[in-house]
């Protein structure tokens, strides 16, 4: 029970991080290889004699690691053994002289080169690279291939993932705006019924009092949109499709872009004289302010974008840690015990990643009108400066 | 960090943006902006409505009060109505009283008057007759005395005793 207590500790520690609002992402898988890095030093022991095999620490991390990542495949699950993938193969898209659109079942997971039109490509660690016919890689000091990369907008997992939530969505909020064909008391039925609570919550608890009563009715939306994607692509994230969108970087930065474009180009020109030139200050705390205020600028999205990215990663990466003690912990706690263990803590991770899920969409959407609110405000207060 | 930048998909970035632009133009479309609507003209409706009940409520008790106040004034008017009942019937009683007793001294009167009249009529005979007798007997005596003294005497004895029993 000792060796059990410890990575309790730990977890609960990363539990607060999780929730707390600056939290740098390099730190999320690190502190996962802290998280496992107790319950596993056991098993290193007697995994040691086989010396070809990864210790199933690695396993585990690799399994983590390549969760988190976007893929060219929709596997559903895997037998590593035998080398079988349960899925189908995408799309992949690149420009390399031309458009050139192939599926993903040419790379074999990685273990042939896919040639195309007279050029080798070759897939390694999720990334392509043109190579020769041989699929030979030349790598630099840090193990990072330097062949040449075509431009990929390939059909990603997470491409697909977030098409087929789009479609969702717009299904599920057609079917609600149906209902008020036959006259606006005409009440939502089924699951429209859940949904109609939620737009009026999103409408009179984060953008109404945030942008205020004249100007919110043009951000609805956007916001509304962005609430309900990621809330949406977060539930989803917790269902065993292993999609993982929203723990993306480059979702989350689109988003934040997104809310960043919309509150400049809709800001006011009191924004702006709050920006560069404070108003109510002497000429020289002005100068000093401006680089301040327009850093700001970009602060502000730059959170959205690390905290809901950071939420998501550190929620996967612990709920799948935590699955892994199936595996680890079987040779201490016997297959039933480990599997009762990870059985508990993953409800109970997995309940919180719930409320987190919810959480991190309002959070987003909070701030964005509240980002929005600030910019299109009339500012009253500027007669007593 | 830097594995972040490495691991960086600009891919996934460049279908998120156009999924994202299409999807927040499509919803607003076909979605908000029913939706918002439909919630906006729903609460209207709820707060004409709820107005509408408070100001029926107002009509409601207005209309109570005036009731109020036409059955209290109909109460008044019927009290009233009973009082002077009451009084017109009180004075027809006493007004039948004096009426009757007017009447009756009246009846007394009018029968003490013939009964007077009455005695003076029989007075008047009985004057006659005596007159009449007393002439007879004065006849009668003049016609005895004329004849026997004694005997005139004795008449006009008899005659007198007759006349008292008379």
């Amino acid at each position: 029970m000792m060796i059990l207590r410890k990575p309790i500790s730990i977890l609960t520690a990363i539990l607060f991080l999780t929730s707390s609002m600056v939290f740098s992402a390099s730190e999320t898988t690190d502190s996962l290889q802290v998280a496992t890095a107790p319950a596993t030093t056991e098993v290193e022991a007697h995994g040691e004699h086989a010396e070809e095999a990864k210790s199933p620490k690695e396993v585990v991390n690799a399994h983590i690691q390549h969760h988190l990542q976007d893929d060219y495949y929709f596997t559903f699950f895997a037998d590593e053994a035998e080398g079988k993938h349960y899925g189908f193969p995408l799309p992949v898209i690149l420009i390399d002289g031309g458009l050139k659109v192939f599926s993903a079942s040419k790379f074999h997971y990685g273990e042939t080169v896919a040639e195309v039109d007279g050029k080798f490509y070759k897939l390694y660690h999720g990334k392509i690279y043109e190579t020769n016919a041989a699929g030979d890689l030349t790598m630099d000091d840090h193990h990072h291939p330097t062949n040449k990369m075509p431009l990929n907008f390939s059909m990603t997992k997470n491409v697909v993932s977030l098409i087929l939530t789009a479609v969702i969505l717009f299904f599920l909020f057609v079917g609600l705006a149906k209902t008020y064909k036959n006259g606006h008391n005409n009440l939502p039925k089924g699951f429209s019924r859940v949904l109609e609570p939620l737009v009026l919550y999103v409408r009179d608890e984060i953008a109404r009092p945030n942008i205020g009563e004249k100007k919110y009715k043009k951000f609805m939306p956007y916001l509304l949109t962005v609430f309900f994607l990621i809330w949406l692509l977060n539930l989803l994230g917790l269902t065993p499709l292993g999609i993982n969108v929203t723990g993306n970087i480059a979702f989350t930065l689109c988003a934040a872009l997104f809310t960043f474009f919309i509150t400049q180009f809709s800001a006011n020109k009191e924004y702006w004289g709050h920006i560069f030139w404070m108003p109510g200050v002497p000429v020289p705390m002005k100068i000093i302010l401006a680089p301040i205020e327009v850093l700001g600028m970009f602060t502000k999205p730059f959170s959205l974008m690390i905290r809901l990215f950071a939420n998501i990663t550190a929620g996967h990466t612990v709920v799948m840690g935590l699955i892994a003690i199936v595996f680890l912990m079987k040779e201490q706690l016997t297959v039933g015990g480990a599997t009762a263990v990870s059985l508990a803590l993953t409800l109970f991770i997995s309940v919180i990643e719930i409320l987190v899920a919810f959480l991190q969409a309002y959070i987003f959407t909070m701030l964005s009108s509240l980002f929005i609110g600030m910019a299109v405000q009339d500012h009253h207060h500027d007669d007593h400066h | 960090m830097d594995k972040l930048i490495n691991d960086f998909s600009y891919g996934l970035f460049f279908w998120q943006a156009i999924i994202l632009f299409i999807l927040i133009v499509l919803l607003a479309k076909f979605a908000w902006k029913p939706i918002l609507a439909a919630l906006a003209a729903r609460e209207e409706g709820i707060s004409n409505a709820l107005l509408a009940a408070e100001n029926a409520k107002k009509d409601m008790q207005n209309l109570k009060a005036d009731n109020e106040k036409l059955l209290a004034e109909a109460r008044a008017e019927r009290d009233a109505m009973i009082k002077e009942a009451r009084e017109i019937k009180e004075k027809m009683i006493a007004d039948a009283k004096s009426e009757a007793q007017a009447q009756g001294e009246k009846m007394i009167e009018s029968a003490k008057a013939s009964i007077e009249s009455e005695k003076n009529a029989a007075m008047a005979e009985l004057k006659n007759q005596v007159s009449t007798l007393s002439l007879e007997i004065a006849e009668t005596l003049l016609k005895g005395e004329l004849s026997n003294k004694e005997a005139q005497t004795k008449l006009v004895e008899k005659m007198l005793g007759d006349a008292k029993l008379n």
